[in-house]
């Protein structure tokens, strides 16, 4: 969403809780607010937000990690070491099994996407943080920018034989015209798919935590609180350890379909 | 019944029968990993090589349940 929409969303439900006279104590929508960091006025595109913000320290966590666990290069690896070369390992083996030898010269732009939008889901479990890949406008640039980047190396990879990926070779004549129309449309629609998956999935994971945490503090105003508070901080530890699980699994589903679309750029045609 | 009441209304029954589709993605993520495991235990030294596949199909069918929860949502808090 942008940070017009929210704001009109924020200041809607914020009639609306004022009207009814009964309004969650935090709203669900309000951590994705974009905010500036410093001064007041308009954001601009050069403003630094809470987003600007957040994304950095992400990248600055994917530098600590591995520069600090590269520079030893012992032959026995210690702890940072070793977390630098799993993860290296594990994005090399997902490229090469996936793309084949020939996709593992793009090794480093899946390890990029992999491990900032990793880096990025998981700083956004940390009480009070902003999560970047929340924000449609983050996945949809990292969605459509791969899809674009594909869409070009297929073509300059393959010339006009890469439109033999809409040609199904197996199927019977006579089907061939329809089913390659529906296979443009679902080619046209991945970038869509693959951007909002991440963004839907982070995002509501984190309004659920936030609806919870909006009951915890029940307890202050009124006695059903007794039982309503333990269930709500339960329910938010749960819905926490269940956050750091899709953190990964998203990370590795944006991943390894990037992946496969890359497959089909470097080797068209079924 | 005035119009700001009834589509207040709306809104919400809108957002209700929106979440249903969160439940029927629930089916199918479970039909995905239900037939992974069988076949995993039924062939478990090729189930490691799958495991990408099985990723990939969770996040397919998860991917449109979450669409319908965004409808839930944007009907609730952005109409």
């Amino acid at each position: 969403m942008t940070d017009v929409a929210t704001e009109e969303v924020v200041e809607h439900a914020a009639e609306n809780g004022a009207e009814h006279g009964a309004a969650l104590a935090f709203h669900p929508l309000e951590q994705f607010k974009i905010t500036r960091l410093f001064g007041e006025g308009p954001i601009e595109w050069y403003t630094p937000t809470n987003a600007t913000l957040w994304m950095a320290l992400a990248i600055v966590a994917i530098l600590v990690v591995f520069v600090f666990g590269s520079k030893g290069r012992a032959l026995i690896p210690g702890r940072l070491q070793s977390i630098g070369e799993m993860a290296y390992g594990f994005v090399y083996k997902m490229v090469e099994d996936v793309a084949g030898h020939d996709g593992a010269k793009f090794f480093p732009l899946i390890m990029t996407l992999f491990v900032f939008i990793l880096t990025a889901n998981m700083l956004g479990l940390l009480p009070g943080s902003f999560t970047p890949t929340s924000h449609i406008a983050v996945t949809a640039i990292l969605g459509f920018g791969f899809f674009i980047f594909v869409t070009l190396l297929g073509f300059a990879k393959n010339g006009m034989h890469f439109l033999g990926l809409f040609w199904m070779s197996d199927a019977p004549l006579i089907l061939r015209p329809i089913i390659a129309v529906i296979e443009v449309i679902s080619y046209f629609v991945r970038p869509v798919s693959h951007s909002i998956r991440l963004a839907g999935n982070i995002m509501a994971g984190h309004a659920v935590m936030k609806v919870f945490a909006a009951f915890a503090p029940m307890i202050l105003i009124s006695t059903i609180g007794v039982v309503v508070t333990p269930v709500s901080v339960l329910a938010i530890t749960a819905i926490y350890a269940l956050e750091v699980l899709v953190a990964f699994i998203q990370a590795y589903v944006f991943t390894i379909l990037a992946c496969v679309y890359l497959k089909d750029a470097l080797h068209p045609g079924h | 019944m005035e119009i700001a009441a009834a589509a207040a209304m709306g809104k919400f029954i809108g957002a209700g029968l929106a979440a249903i589709g969160s439940g029927a993605s629930a089916i199918g993520v479970g039909n995905v990993a239900g037939n992974f495991l069988a076949g995993a235990l039924r062939n478990p030294s090729a189930a490691g090589s799958q495991t990408a596949t099985l990723f990939i199909g969770l996040a397919f069918a998860e991917a449109l349940g979450i669409f319908s929860f965004l409808v839930a949502l944007l009907l609730m808090f952005a109409v």
